[in-house]
């Protein structure tokens, strides 16, 4: 570890906190109807679209219907993706004639695209038409994380409301959400990268002869409109197959700054944005303060971790000083491949600038627990908040345990049938993730598909499904997962990573909209101080170290000791 | 439910023509205006032909030429397409090796570079850039080290003297912006051809 990588990481960090609070803002108001500097642009819009569309926009939804809504928008979309996958090859834009998708691949992605998870199981440059990656891909790269907004808010809104039956209208939240936030950022966020280097064009390969006199065909396409809504609504699904590590997607040390800002910005400022919404911002500080702490946390383990390098490379006469670079850039570096490690996997990105499988196996724990959290330090765009909060809730009841008395968020009493709820939802993780890596092992064709042998085979399988499980969509990818049994397990484990969980949580929205709202007294636990954070990040800790510790043990944590011994595979 | 249909589907279709057409192809007429170059893939040409982009390594074998870092991406194989065959610095399939910390073929791998490399005389500590992949196997910077660790061979193999090659490799050394930002590295087409240039 060097001063200088650490003042990278601090400087990004520090660009990050200080436009997510005004951003917060802006959120709170797009989100609630209010008018903005772009309402003249597009209000007009907006209101064709809801005239077309047949939506009402004054009229709310209850839990159920809003629910409905969700779902009925993501088989819309899940529907049209696999469609236009499949017949990508008669469709126009496809200027390096690629076939159909097959269906098993077209589904898994189909599912991954409409779930935020972006796990990609094909190689872009090799399969995907322009015109699949752009009305595809590009469109659910906005609508997922417009849905996963949409959602977040329905839950604001059961705290900030009292006695309410409902919880907004969730065509009007995905429709805002996209025509107010994350169409205006990525405009000027993808000009900003083409001015970096990140082609954006309509020819499909450009022929070169090298000064060796070999041919080299070089694939191209319109990446930066895809590159720069792929970070901001914390997709991750890239043009390349190498992802943000393809110098075509990240090319200098300024568009990895720009694209981990983009990928951290509007989850931190959706947290913000509940302050406001529960005219407390200290419970939106409280919930940042804890998400930051995580995520600082597992950027200087990573970062320590890979920058010891490989023992086992050193024994053998490489220079550790740079740390372990199989598996990553120059240009990056050893800090700032941490630190996007850690926000990828932090939030529900999923994009990658060096490969996570060759990490060392403290370095590949990081992004492997930070997603059997589920992605909350600081989470998916929406899907972040709505994780934490549930967590918090779990938080507060525990604390009433301890003291015996009904606990209570936000002036609102949590009951059993709200911890029924929450704890539904939590379950949804370990089930899929341990239920899936626990077939897949027992399976000849799960084991085929390894990339390595020993405990870092294990470490694949896990996090392929903590990763489609948590809507991330990294890997690590010496994992084949383009087989019959991967397209479809990982498929059904993205679809209930998100819908599965999100169900109970509207449940849970609707039911706090529902109560009264009881004004703190004496007797109130606090939510907004330090020993609130302390209490959330022992809830955490405790509630998934329980759960994957052994599971973990048998992978990263055996292979880190095993490599010090010198132990290969 | 039947309720739900309509707005999913006029959505649906009003937004991705926004988002997908629209937002684009505004972006790609954007881009082509303002900013060219990099937009059509930061071209490099030598007598009017394309000889590469500066953004994306290519592969050097000869000893005339400084060497970019090894390169994990494959090609199908040509007798059997079901198969791949090795290809550094395929820039139509972009890939990393993918090989954790503990595997032999990596231990095996990196022992095999060293080993060829010390047999060209081309290095005496070996960097880490030098022995590893990256992770798009497209990497177009290696490190100073590895770059003047090369020197000497180069020089030989084109019969010029090593103080004139060493400065050039110290002249194309991009450094840390105010000290911090960026990693000390060196484009090796770029190297190569100012190389070329050099009378």
């Amino acid at each position: 570890m060097s001063i200088v990588g650490v003042i990278q990481i601090a400087v990004t960090l520090l660009l990050v906190f200080a436009t997510a609070a005004p951003l917060g803002g802006y959120v709170f108001r797009v989100m609630e109807g209010e008018r903005t500097l772009l309402s003249a642009i597009g209000r007009p819009v907006e209101r064709a679209f809801y005239r077309l569309a047949g939506v009402e926009e004054g009229r709310e939804q209850s839990w159920v219907a809003y629910a409905m809504s969700m779902l009925a928008f993501g088989v819309a979309g899940f529907l049209s993706l696999y469609v236009l996958q499949r017949l990508q090859n008669v469709l126009p834009l496809n200027p390096q004639g690629f076939d159909g998708v097959a269906p098993d691949l077209a589904f898994n992605t189909s599912l991954s695209f409409i779930t935020n998870t972006n796990w990609q199981n094909y190689s872009g440059e090799t399969t995907m038409s322009h015109l699949t990656q752009m009305l595809g891909l590009t469109v659910h790269n906005f609508l997922s994380a417009a849905t996963g907004l949409a959602t977040a808010f329905a839950l604001i809104r059961a705290f900030s409301r009292a006695e309410s039956k409902t919880l907004g209208n969730f065509w009007v939240d995905m429709t805002r959400a996209t025509l107010y936030l994350l169409l205006p950022m990525a405009a000027p966020v993808s000009l900003a990268l083409v001015a970096l280097g990140v082609p954006q064009t309509l020819q499909g390969a450009l022929d070169a002869s090298t000064l060796e006199g070999a041919k080299q065909i070089i694939s191209i396409g319109p990446v930066a409109s895809q590159e720069a809504i792929k970070q901001l609504g914390t997709n991750g699904g890239g043009f390349f197959n190498a992802n943000s590590a393809h110098p075509f997607e990240n090319p200098s040390a300024w568009s990895n700054i720009l694209e981990i800002w983009a990928l951290l910005v509007i989850p931190f400022a959706t947290v913000f944005a509940f302050g406001r919404a529960v005219l407390d911002q200290r419970q939106g500080r409280a919930i940042a303060i804890a998400m930051s702490i995580v995520l600082a946390a597992g950027v200087f383990a990573a970062y320590w971790a890979e920058a010891a390098g490989n023992p086992l490379l050193t024994e053998i006469g490489v220079d550790p000083a740079p740390g372990n670079m199989e598996g990553k850039e120059m240009r990056f570096g050893v800090a700032m491949t941490a630190l996007f490690a850690a926000a990828t996997t932090g939030t529900s990105t999923g994009a990658v600038n060096a490969m996570h499988d060759s990490f060392t196996p403290i370095g590949g724990l990081v992004p492997l627990f930070n997603m059997l959290l589920g992605c909350i330090s600081p989470g998916g765009v929406g899907a972040g908040l709505y994780g934490s909060l549930i967590l918090v809730v779990i938080a507060v009841f525990v604390a009433g345990l301890m003291v015996g008395r009904t606990p209570e968020y936000l002036g609102k009493k949590i009951e059993a049938r709200e911890m029924k709820l929450a704890m539904l939802a939590i379950l949804v993780y370990p089930l899929t993730v341990l239920g899936f890596s626990a077939a897949s092992l027992m399976l000849k064709t799960g084991l085929d598909s390894l990339g390595n042998a020993g405990p870092h085979g294990l470490s694949e399988i896990i996090y392929a499904f903590a990763s489609t499980t948590a809507n991330n969509g990294s890997a690590f990818a010496g994992l084949n997962g383009n087989t019959q049994w991967f397209n479809a397990t990982l498929g059904v484990a993205m679809f209930l990573g998100r819908f599965a969980y999100v169900v109970p949580v509207l449940a849970l929205a609707g039911s706090f909209a529902g109560k009264k709202k009881i004004s703190a007294s004496s007797g109130t636990f606090p939510t907004h101080g330090l020993l609130f954070v302390g209490l959330l990040l022992g809830v955490i800790v405790v509630l998934y170290l329980l759960q994957y510790f052994p599971a973990l043990a048998l992978g990263p944590v055996v292979e880190h000791f095993l490599m010090q011994a010198g132990k290969t595979f | 439910m039947f309720s739900q249909l309509r707005p999913a589907f006029v959505l649906l279709v009003l937004l991705s023509a926004l988002t997908g057409l629209a937002y684009p192809l505004a972006i790609t007429g954007l881009a082509q205006l303002v900013f060219p170059k990099e937009a059509n893939g930061s071209l490099v040409e030598r007598d009017g032909r394309v000889v590469g982009s500066a953004l994306i390594g290519q592969n050097f074998a000869s000893d005339k030429y400084f060497h970019g870092r090894p390169s994990a991406t494959s090609a199908p194989d040509p007798s059997d397409p079901s198969k791949t065959v090795d290809s550094p610095y395929n820039a139509a399939a972009s890939a990393g090796s993918n090989l954790g910390p503990t595997s032999k073929k990596l231990i095996e791998r990196v022992n095999a570079t060293i080993e060829s490399e010390f047999a060209a005389g081309r290095i005496d500590i070996v960097a880490a850039d030098a022995a590893t992949t990256s992770a798009s196997g497209l990497d177009p910077h290696i490190s100073p080290q590895y770059a003047q660790a090369q020197v000497e061979s180069v020089a030989r193999a084109r019969n010029l003297d090593e103080g004139r090659v060493r400065a050039l490799v110290d002249a194309r050394i991009e450094g840390r912006v105010l000290g911090v930002f960026g990693e000390p590295r060196i484009n090796v087409l770029l190297l190569n051809l100012a190389l070329d240039a050099l009378k």
